[in-house]
C-alpha cells in the first residue's frame, strides 16, 4: 500500500482505498466473504449431505426462497437509504388474502385479482413511504406500526378461515420447472427484477442517490438529490414486490390465510444484512444480498435434509446474523490497532472515512 | 432553558401546572384508557362487573407492562431490544422444567432465577451491543432467533402442562391481596421502581442523556458502555420476571409463549410517549401504553368487533401515536422558535 503511494509523490490527494491493486479491492469485500462462504457451504453440502447434489434440492432452493429473494431485493436498496421497512412479510399475507378473496368470493380471474393486489400492494408502500419521506417519522416506527395495521387488516378480512380453490393451470404454474431445466418458473421473474435492482443501485443516478442518503442525506439534498421522492418510491416498490411475492406464494401453497409469511420480515432483513448491507446505511451490494439470501437458502436445505429440526435452523441463522455483524465489527477494530488508519481486510465507513486528509504525511509518519 | 417559558404564558403557577397536566401524554393515555373501559362495560356490564371482571382488567396487562418498562429503559438510550420474546419463552420454559426436577422449590426463588436468567440473556445482547458497537436492531433481531431456537430445542415436542406446577404457583397467577391480583402488584412494584430510578437517580438520568445524543454523553464523560449495557440486562431480567409470570398466569408453555411479545412491547412504549430514537419518554408512559393495548384488544369482541381486527386496532394505534408525537413536537417548536424571537426583540428594545 505504501510503495503505491509513494511511487507518485505529486499527486494532490491519495486515497488509500484506491491504492490498493483492483482485484484486491474487489476480492476483499465483505459481500466476496459472503459468496466465499456460500461456496464453501455449497461444495460441503454437495460432498457431505446424503441427497443434496440430486436436481430437486435446487428446485426446491429456488421454489422455497423465492419470496425472500424477491423482497430481499427492493428492501437492500431501502436500508441502504438508512431506513428499514419491517411490514414486508405483512404486505404478502394482505396481498395473499385479497387475491384468495377477489378470485373466490368476487369471482375475479386471477391475473385481474393478482393486479388488484398489487396495486393494494403499492398503495401500503405509499402509506409507509408518506409518513417515512415526507412526514419524517422514523421508519423502524413506522413499519412496526404498519405490520401489525396491514396484518391485521388481512387477518380481518379472512379470520381464520383460508381460500384454496384455485385454478390449477396457475397453481401448476408456479411450481412448473424452466423447460426441462432444474429451476422453477419464478426463477425468471427472479432475474428479470435482479437485472433491473441491478441496473438501478449500481448504473443509475438513482442509486447514486441511494447510497447518498445512507451516508448523509443532508449532503445528498444539497447536491441536488431529492431525498423525499427516492425514499417514496423505494417504499411503493418494496411494497409492490411484496404484493407479488404475496401472489406467488398463494399459488404455490393453493391457500391463501391471513397469517401467511408470518415474521418473514425478520428472515428477510437478516438476509439483507447477511450480504453486507450496512444498518446503518450507505454500504451494500445486491451480488452480496443474492449470495445472503442463497446462503441462508442452502443451509436451511442442507441441515434438514440432515434431519436437523427448524429449531436448530433458527439457532444457525441468528448466529450467523450476530456473527456477521460483529466480525466486521471486530475485524476492523484488529485492522485499526494494527496500522493506524490504513484500509482494513473488510472496510467499513469509519475505515473509510480515515481516508489520509493531506499529501504525503500518512505515509511518512508510518515509515 | 429559561427561555421556553415565554413571557405571557405564565400568567399563574396553577394555570401553568394544569396546562402542563393537559399536554402530558401520561394522562391523556390514562383518559383514553379509562374511556374505553367506561364505554366498553356501558355496552357489557359483564367486562367489569362478572366474576373475574376487575381482576382480569388488571391482570391481563401485567405482563406486557413488565416487558413495556424494560423495552422503555433500552429504547430511552436510542436502542431496541427485539429478543424480549424469546426470553420470556424460555424463562417461562425453565420455570417449567424447575417445578419438575424439584417440585418443592419456594415459589419466591423460582421469581430470582427468572429473574436472574433473563438477565444472563440480556447481558449476551448488552455486550454484544456495547462493546461490538453494532446497532441494537441486529444484535437483538439474532439473538431472538438464538433464544427461541434454544427454548424450542430444549422443549422438543414437550410441553409444561399446570399439572406439572404446585398448586401454590398456580394460585399465585390469579391470587387476589385486597382484591389486586398479585401479578399486578409484581408489576406496578417494578414499574414504581424502575419509575424513580429513570426519573430521579443518577443512572436513570444518563440514560436519557445518552440517547438524546451519544456522541455527547461520551464526550461529556458518561459511561456509555456501562449504562447500556445495564439497560440491556434490565430489559432482559424484566422479560424473564414476566416468563414466570406466564407460566404462573396460564399453567401451560407451549412452544409459542412469548412469540411477538417484543413488538406489542415497543407498540406499548410507542403509544406511551417513548420516541423511538431515544432520549424521552416515561415508563409510566409505557406502562400505561401496555394496558390500554391489552384492554383494547379485550374490549373489541366485547363490543361486538370480531377479534380478527385486533392486530389492525394496535398497529392504528401505534401509527397515530407517532404522528401525534411528530404534530405536538412542530408545534412545540414553533411556539419555542416565536418565544425566542420575542425575547431576543424585548432585548434588543431594552438595550
Amino acid at each position: 500500500m505504501t510503495t503505491a503511494a509513494t511511487a507518485q509523490p505529486t499527486a494532490s490527494r491519495q486515497y488509500p482505498a484506491h491504492g490498493t491493486p483492483w482485484w484486491r479491492r474487489v476480492l476483499l469485500t465483505r459481500e466476496f466473504a459472503i459468496i466465499g462462504l456460500l461456496v464453501v457451504a455449497f461444495l460441503y453440502a454437495n460432498a457431505a449431505v446424503p441427497h443434496f447434489n440430486s436436481p430437486l434440492t435446487l428446485y426446491f432452493l429456488g421454489l422455497d426462497n423465492a419470496e425472500i429473494m424477491l423482497i430481499a431485493l427492493p428492501l437492500a436498496l431501502v436500508v441502504i437509504t438508512g431506513e428499514i421497512d419491517l411490514s414486508v412479510a405483512s404486505v404478502v399475507g394482505l396481498s395473499s388474502v385479497l387475491v384468495g378473496l377477489l378470485h373466490q368470493d368476487a369471482g375475479l380471474s386471477i391475473p385481474l385479482a393478482g393486479l388488484i393486489a398489487i396495486v393494494a400492494g403499492a398503495v401500503a408502500g405509499a402509506f409507509n413511504g408518506f409518513l417515512v419521506a415526507y412526514v419524517r417519522l422514523p421508519s423502524l416506527a413506522v413499519t412496526i406500526g404498519t405490520m401489525a395495521l396491514f396484518r391485521g387488516l388481512a387477518v380481518g378480512l379472512l379470520g381464520t378461515k383460508a381460500k384454496t380453490e384455485f385454478p390449477t393451470y396457475w397453481t401448476h404454474l408456479a411450481q412448473e420447472h424452466i423447460g426441462s431445466s432444474r429451476y422453477p418458473v419464478i426463477v425468471i421473474p427472479i432475474l428479470v427484477l435482479l437485472v433491473f435492482f441491478v441496473w438501478l443501485l449500481h448504473f443509475s443516478p438513482f442509486g447514486r442517490g441511494v447510497y447518498e442518503i445512507g451516508l448523509n442525506d443532508e449532503a445528498a439534498h444539497f447536491s441536488g438529490v431529492n431525498v423525499e421522492r427516492t425514499k417514496f418510491l423505494l417504499f411503493v416498490l418494496t411494497a409492490t414486490i411484496s404484493a407479488f411475492a404475496g401472489i406467488y406464494i398463494t399459488l404455490r401453497n393453493g391457500n391463501a390465510r391471513g397469517d401467511n409469511a408470518t415474521g418473514d420480515e425478520l428472515k428477510i432483513v437478516a438476509a439483507v444484512l447477511l450480504g453486507g448491507v450496512s444498518i446503518f446505511g450507505g454500504r451494500g451490494a445486491l451480488h452480496g444480498v443474492v449470495a445472503g439470501v442463497l446462503l441462508l437458502g442452502v443451509i436451511q436445505s442442507a441441515l434438514r435434509l440432515e434431519n436437523v429440526t427448524v429449531n436448530v435452523i433458527n439457532i444457525v441463522i441468528g448466529v450467523l446474523l450476530v456473527l456477521s455483524v460483529i466480525s466486521s465489527s471486530v475485524l476492523s477494530w484488529l485492522s485499526r490497532q494494527r496500522s493506524g488508519p490504513s484500509p482494513g481486510l473488510f472496510r467499513r465507513r469509519p475505515a473509510v472515512a480515515a481516508a489520509v486528509p493531506f499529501p504525503g504525511t500518512a505515509p511518512t509518519t508510518k515509515g | 432553558m429559561t427561555t421556553l417559558t415565554a413571557p405571557g404564558t405564565l400568567s399563574s403557577p396553577l394555570r401553568h401546572t394544569l396546562a402542563g397536566l393537559l399536554r402530558s401524554r401520561e394522562i391523556a393515555i390514562a383518559v383514553v384508557a379509562v374511556l374505553v373501559v367506561a364505554v366498553t362495560t356501558a355496552k357489557n356490564h359483564q367486562f367489569l362487573f362478572a366474576a373475574n371482571g376487575w381482576r382480569d382488567l388488571l391482570l391481563t396487562p401485567s405482563i406486557l407492562l413488565l416487558l413495556a418498562v424494560g423495552e422503555t429503559a433500552v429504547v430511552i438510550t436510542r436502542s431496541v431490544d427485539l429478543s424480549i420474546g424469546s426470553v420470556v419463552g424460555l424463562t417461562a420454559y425453565l420455570t417449567g422444567r424447575l417445578f419438575i426436577a424439584h417440585p418443592g422449590l419456594p415459589v419466591g426463588l423460582v421469581f430470582l432465577i427468572g429473574l436472574a436468567a433473563g438477565g444472563v440473556l440480556g447481558l449476551v445482547n448488552g455486550v454484544l451491543v456495547a462493546f461490538g458497537r453494532v446497532p441494537a436492531l441486529v444484535i437483538t433481531l439474532g439473538t431472538m432467533y438464538v433464544y427461541r431456537g434454544i427454548f424450542l430445542t430444549w422443549a422438543g415436542s414437550n410441553r409444561v402442562n399446570a399439572s406439572d406446577l404446585p398448586d401454590s404457583f398456580l394460585r399465585l397467577g390469579t391470587q387476589q391481596v385486597l382484591t389486586i391480583p398479585v401479578l399486578t402488584i409484581i408489576a406496578v412494584v417494578v414499574l414504581a421502581v424502575a419509575g424513580y430510578y429513570l426519573y430521579s437517580a443518577r443512572g436513570g438520568r444518563e440514560l436519557y442523556a445518552i440517547g438524546s445524543d451519544p456522541d455527547a454523553a461520551r464526550l461529556y464523560g458518561l459511561r456509555v458502555t456501562r449504562r447500556v449495557l445495564t439497560a440491556f440486562v434490565l430489559s432482559g431480567a424484566m422479560a424473564g420476571l414476566a416468563g414466570v409470570a406466564t407460566a404462573a398466569r396460564y399453567g401451560t408453555v407451549s412452544a409459542n409463549a412469548g412469540l411477538n411479545l417484543e413488538l406489542q412491547a415497543v407498540g406499548a412504549a410507542v403509544i406511551g410517549g417513548v420516541a423511538i430514537f431515544g432520549g424521552s419518554g416515561t415508563v409510566w408512559g409505557a406502562a400505561l401504553g401496555a394496558f390500554l393495548l391489552v384492554t383494547i384488544n379485550r374490549a373489541l369482541p366485547v363490543i361486538g368487533v370480531q377479534d380478527f381486527w385486533q392486530q389492525f386496532v394496535v398497529g392504528a394505534m401505534i401509527i397515530g401515536a407517532i404522528v401525534l408525537d411528530r404534530v405536538l413536537s412542530i408545534r412545540r417548536d414553533r411556539k419555542i422558535a416565536a418565544a425566542t424571537s420575542a425575547a431576543r426583540a424585548a432585548a434588543r428594545g431594552n438595550s
